[in-house]
């Protein structure tokens, strides 16, 4: 047990949020303290829903039978490449649709916006009885299809380029762990169909100015090389940006944030091994500009060794080799 | 140990640092014009046919001072005393107003009708609260710029400062008083050079006018827009385009003029266009009686139909008598094969939709938080005129032509709307899904290609190689509806054609004000 916990596991982790109005899903495999093995990759597929009735104008929570429940769908395929034991590189190309049972908007879907992560650990080290890592983390998403921002809250993402750049560490004693992780969202801006537009003064152009965004995620709990179950919270905060005025419909560039606390749990399967179930839930408790909703998903996760062969390079040494 | 905090320390500054070093900074369209710079004085515009006025002499101004008198000579050395010690700010706002009086009004105007195009949330027992004029700052805020409304303020802002500017022009040439950049050689002009006699000031007369007009169209703005009145006119003065008495003669004659146009338009029956109960309850009852399926509000809980009388609203134009001569036929009975297959190509559209028709859709959508479709035209037409080099004038009565027509259109509309009282394509199937939100207010006929019609008509009339391209315009913001699945094609094409007679009333306006 002196050995590294962390390098050990091998299952892909992700925690999907949804950002409020806007109905962009965050897969995260890129938040855990788990690095891929070298050679190794895993890929696979998440299925999420967020839902909402209500949702915060401003800072005015409601509802609006013109909407009922916003209902927001996902299906991504994500993916995990151990580079080295020390860097990983992630990918998720999402499908994301949307759906309101009240009112007449029709429900918008498309491929939403890839994302393209590169997870560094460069410090893992004993602290006490447990093992302090610390990461660097750096992703792009970046919009795959042509859908429109500019039909919130049916736009099924705000269609901007982002780079985000992540700081966390983790610390484990045992089997518990805590990670802590903070992360910068330069956002670019983003074009909308119309030439015009109004946030609080009005605008001459299509182009959108984007503020940027911060968020931190805490999670907390059980982890082992068989499963994982643990609290995560996450905090959304957007840099800038307007709140919906009354009665208004929601803007690509609203000061959105949110507050979330959920579950995250995972399970590797004894029989099957390289193969992993992932599943989390959550709920938004406040927020600005965005819909109280609860999310959850569930996964399916594979992971191969695309390394040279050797005989006993197999997936079950590498992780069972303690 | 150290290393690990090296590493930590060198991720958090990275994540601190990299997000300040780029930019967003965003430039509309209209943000950094040239001053304008007018081909033509356009110095017999006070012989031009004003739209109110009985003549551009209703309203006396006094003859101004000698350039060679000690009070003039004192106004002079203000403009010296100013120009000595302009800040950036100053600067920039004279460089702002000296882009066009008209343009900038305008502007501005566009910019609250976004703000106050919001419908009021219901109250809790699901009734809607209606905004009262009296207290505008009160929630429901006053007005609730919708089409309609903005129409007629556009309409009402726009023909008042171009009167004033007839008038104004009449007295500038009947004076003859130079700009006093032209008396004094040591005042740098911040604007343009012309040859236009600077009393009354014209950036004087736009402002006041405009404010106004203000204190029945936006009365919860007065306060922001007698800030934007002091800011051109000091900026008139610091650039040295006019003198204190150029201004102060210029705000006197703006502000009269726009007395008249208020009180034309307190009388104009838009006050009540929102009617009451028992006139919704009407529109029902008289619909069913003809065997027609009835329109109702798509909106949950349901609002009140918008504007119901305002088709009683007096046009720019033309009598209300030519409104319901200008009233098409009715549309396809709700009944009829005719309007199943129209419903069916919109359930069509809804269905199928490219990403090129969402694009048109949210084009020319000027829903809610917009400048509405009126606004949209105008914003089309101020760019075009932007190339065109008009004088003050030519631009107030260019506008005034557009935004006449976009009112009346309104009007013809509205009384269209409401007279056949004819449900949306949702209504008639509720499987059609809309790619924009649904107006309140009847199918027939639609409003964007009935305002589209008329302003391409008018636009195509001042800017004729453009003639072509506006109509093109015209017709894609009518299939837009269609597109958005919130239209039938008979709304749409009638539309157009009513759009067309609006506009050659403008049209004929135009041939024979004097102008061209």
């Amino acid at each position: 047990m002196k050995n590294i916990l962390i390098k050990k596991y091998h299952w892909c982790l992700l925690i999907v949020l949804s950002m409020g109005l806007s109905t962009s899903a965050i897969a995260q495999t890129d938040i855990d303290a788990i690095m891929m093995s070298k050679n190794n990759f895993c890929a696979g597929f998440v299925y999420g829903q967020s839902k909402w009735d209500y949702y915060w104008e401003g800072q005015y929570k409601r509802n609006n039978e013109n909407l009922g429940t916003v209902t927001t769908k996902m299906i991504g395929f994500m993916g995990n490449w151990g580079v080295s034991d020390k860097l990983n590189l992630l990918f998720n190309l999402p499908y994301v649709s949307t759906k309101a049972s009240g009112g007449t908007l029709a429900g918008q879907g498309g491929l939403q916006d890839a994302s393209l992560w590169a997870k560094w650990m460069p410090i893992e080290t004993e602290l006490g009885k447990g093992t302090f890592s610390v990461y660097g983390i750096a992703g792009l998403s970046f919009p795959v299809s042509n859908y429109t921002p500019d039909f919130l809250p049916m736009s099924i993402g705000l269609h901007s380029t982002n780079l985000s750049l992540r700081g966390m560490v983790d610390y484990q004693l045992g089997s518990w762990s805590t990670t802590f992780s903070a992360t910068y969202m330069i956002r670019s801006n983003v074009t909308i169909d119309r030439s015009a537009y109004y946030d609080t003064v009005m605008h001459y152009t299509n182009d959108v100015s984007m503020p940027d965004a911060y968020s931190f995620n805490i999670r907390s709990g059980y982890r082992s090389d068989r499963m994982i179950a643990e609290l995560v919270f996450n905090n959304f905060q957007t840099l800038g940006g307007f709140d919906i005025t009354k009665n208004n419909m929601p803007f690509v560039s609203n000061r959105m944030n949110s507050s979330m606390l959920g579950i995250n749990l995972k399970y590797n399967i004894k029989k099957v091994d390289g193969l992993s179930l992932v599943g989390d839930a959550g709920s938004v408790l406040s927020g600005r500009n965005v819909g109280q909703a609860f999310v959850w998903n569930a996964g399916i996760f594979y992971i191969l060794n695309v390394g040279p062969k050797k005989k006993s390079g197999s997936k079950t040494s590498s992780t069972n080799n303690k | 140990m150290k290393k690990l905090l090296l590493a930590t320390l060198l991720i958090v500054s990275c994540v601190a640092i990299i997000p300040f070093s780029c930019s967003k900074s965003i430039d509309g369209r209209t943000d950094n014009l040239a001053p304008l710079a007018p081909a033509k004085t356009d110095i017999d515009a006070g012989a031009w046919k004003p739209v109110l006025l009985t003549a551009p002499t209703e309203f006396p101004v006094a003859a101004p001072a000698a350039v060679n008198s000690t009070g003039y000579i004192a106004e002079l050395n203000e403009i010296k005393a100013y120009q000595r010690k302009l800040t950036n700010d100053q600067k920039a706002k004279i460089t702002y107003w000296a882009a066009g009086g008209v343009l900038r009004w305008n502007e501005i105007m566009r910019e609250l009708v976004a703000k106050y195009n919001l419908p009021p949330y219901q109250n809790a027992d699901g009734t809607y609260p209606a905004p009262n004029a009296n207290n505008p700052f009160a929630y429901p805020f006053f007005p609730f710029a919708n089409p309609p409304y903005a129409a007629r303020a556009y309409g009402y802002v726009s023909a008042a400062q171009y009167d004033a500017l007839v008038a104004a022009w009449h007295y500038k040439k009947l004076y003859n008083r130079p700009a006093p950049y032209k008396t004094d050689n040591t005042i740098q002009p911040r604007v343009m050079q012309t040859d236009l006699p600077s009393y009354p000031s014209e950036a004087a007369v736009l402002a006041a006018v405009t404010a106004e007009m203000m204190k029945l169209l936006f009365p919860g703005e007065i306060a922001n827009i007698q800030q934007k009145l002091e800011e051109a006119e000091l900026a008139a003065i610091q650039s040295g385009a006019a003198t204190r008495s150029d201004v102060e003669a210029g705000e006197a004659l703006g502000r009269l003029v726009a007395q008249k146009f208020t009180a034309r338009a307190r009388t104009d029956k838009a006050g009540v266009a929102g009617g009451n109960a028992t006139d919704w309850k009407a529109l029902e009852t008289n619909t069913t009686a003809r065997g027609e399926i009835c329109w109702f509000s798509l909106e949950s809980p349901k609002r009140p139909p918008m504007l119901p009388l305002y088709g009683n609203v007096t046009p720019m134009l033309f009598d209300n008598a030519t409104t319901l001569a200008l009233r098409p036929g009715p549309p396809p009975l709700t009944g009829s094969e005719q309007m199943k297959k129209e419903t069916a190509e919109i359930l069509d559209f809804v269905k199928n939709p490219t990403r090129e028709r969402i694009r048109i859709v949210h084009y020319w959508a000027d829903g809610a938080g917009t400048y509405t479709p009126a606004g949209h035209w105008d914003a089309i037409a101020a760019e075009d005129f932007i190339t065109k080099n008009y004088s003050e004038v030519r631009w107030a009565r260019n506008m005034a032509l557009l935004n006449m027509a976009l009112m009346d259109a309104g009007i013809v509309c509205w009384d269209t709307k409401y007279a056949y009282f004819n449900p949306r394509p949702t209504q008639m199937n509720p499987e059609i899904k809309t790619l924009t939100g649904i107006p309140n207010f009847p199918a027939y006929i639609s409003g964007h290609s009935t305002f589209s019609a008329a302003a391409a008509s008018i636009l195509g009339y001042i800017i004729p190689e453009k003639a072509q391209a506006y109509s093109d315009m015209a017709t894609e913001a009518s299939l837009s509806r269609m597109y958005g699945g919130i239209h039938y094609r008979s709304d749409c094409e009638v539309g157009i054609s009513t759009g067309k007679k609006v506009g050659a009333y403008a049209v004929a306006r135009a041939k024979t004000d004097g102008a061209d």
